[in-house]
């Protein structure tokens, strides 16, 4: 028997997430929070830009309020492989709980972690 | 007057799906410990990334298996164990690899560890061979400023 019936509980703030084209950049908005149970589906969100020959991608993350290691994981294991190919994944809008788990991971030093969308696109356009 | 410590259990099939709801229950019980609010985020990464572990590796996705946490706190601390009875494996014991390692390795695991160490104060393993395995993860109770 299980202790806890999913019926009982409404989780808050689900997970969504939506990809949009803004000047030949994908940028990929997630929301709700990031975990074992969703990473998958972030996963596939990047996957899908890849295989179509999008590198250079915005992971916009201000609607996002919860992550771990399994979302942090994404991001890493396409970063090189998006680089290579000329291109980046930049991270915009964290709230404060979400970037001090980037910064205890110490993910700063190895991504572009800027403020908002508009200066993550600017730093593409800045090369 | 002895401090009364207060005891708390969840028990949950063994899905990804019900991690939110321990992070809802690990948050509670962080709540009325009155631990400040960047420690209870702390606390409900910490616990989130344990249970990812044992439903992940521990019972490799098996929804028939359950998984315990047993949250205890007084006025001093909070102390969390993760209880299975799945596949053994001390994660205290393993070096968590490095960024840079998981990266050119193109690996997304191995980061939950590094974590949980990072985010508790003391952490240790116990394992009953054939019986259970049990994390236990403990932290400081430091409030937030009155007012």
């Amino acid at each position: 028997m299980s202790g806890v019936s999913k019926e009982e509980f409404i989780v808050a703030n689900p997970f969504s997430i939506q990809t949009s084209k803004i000047d030949g950049l994908s940028i990929i908005a997630i929301e709700g929070f990031v975990d074992a149970h969703t990473a998958p589906s972030f996963e596939n969100a990047i996957l899908s830009e890849i295989e179509s020959g999008n590198y250079r991608i915005v992971v916009n993350c201000e609607k996002l309020n919860y992550i771990s290691s399994a979302g942090l994981g994404v991001f890493m294991s396409f970063i090189e492989e998006v680089r290579e190919k000329g291109g980046d994944i930049k991270i915009c809008g964290l709230v404060d709980k979400v970037k001090s788990t980037f910064v205890i991971l110490g993910f700063q030093e190895i991504f572009d972690i800027v403020d908002d969308k508009t200066t993550a696109m600017q730093r593409f356009a800045a090369g | 007057m002895a401090a009364i410590e207060k005891k708390f259990t969840l028990k949950f099939p063994s899905s990804t799906e019900n991690l939110a709801l321990v992070r809802e229950f690990v948050t509670g019980i962080g709540k009325q410990s009155q631990m400040n609010t960047a420690d209870i985020s702390k606390l409900e990464l910490a616990v989130d990334e344990a249970c990812a572990n044992v439903i992940e590796h521990a019972y490799g996705h098996d929804i028939s298996k359950e998984v315990i946490i047993r949250a205890t706190f007084d006025d001093s601390e909070v102390r969390v164990s993760v209880i299975d009875t799945g596949r053994g494996f001390d994660p205290t014991k393993v070096d968590p690899p490095t960024l840079e390692q998981l990266i050119s390795q193109r690996k997304s695991g191995g980061l939950g560890i590094r974590l949980i160490k990072s985010l508790m104060d003391e952490v240790s393993y116990e394992i009953v061979p054939g019986q259970k395995n049990e994390l236990h993860m403990s932290k400081k109770i430091r409030k937030d400023p009155a007012g």
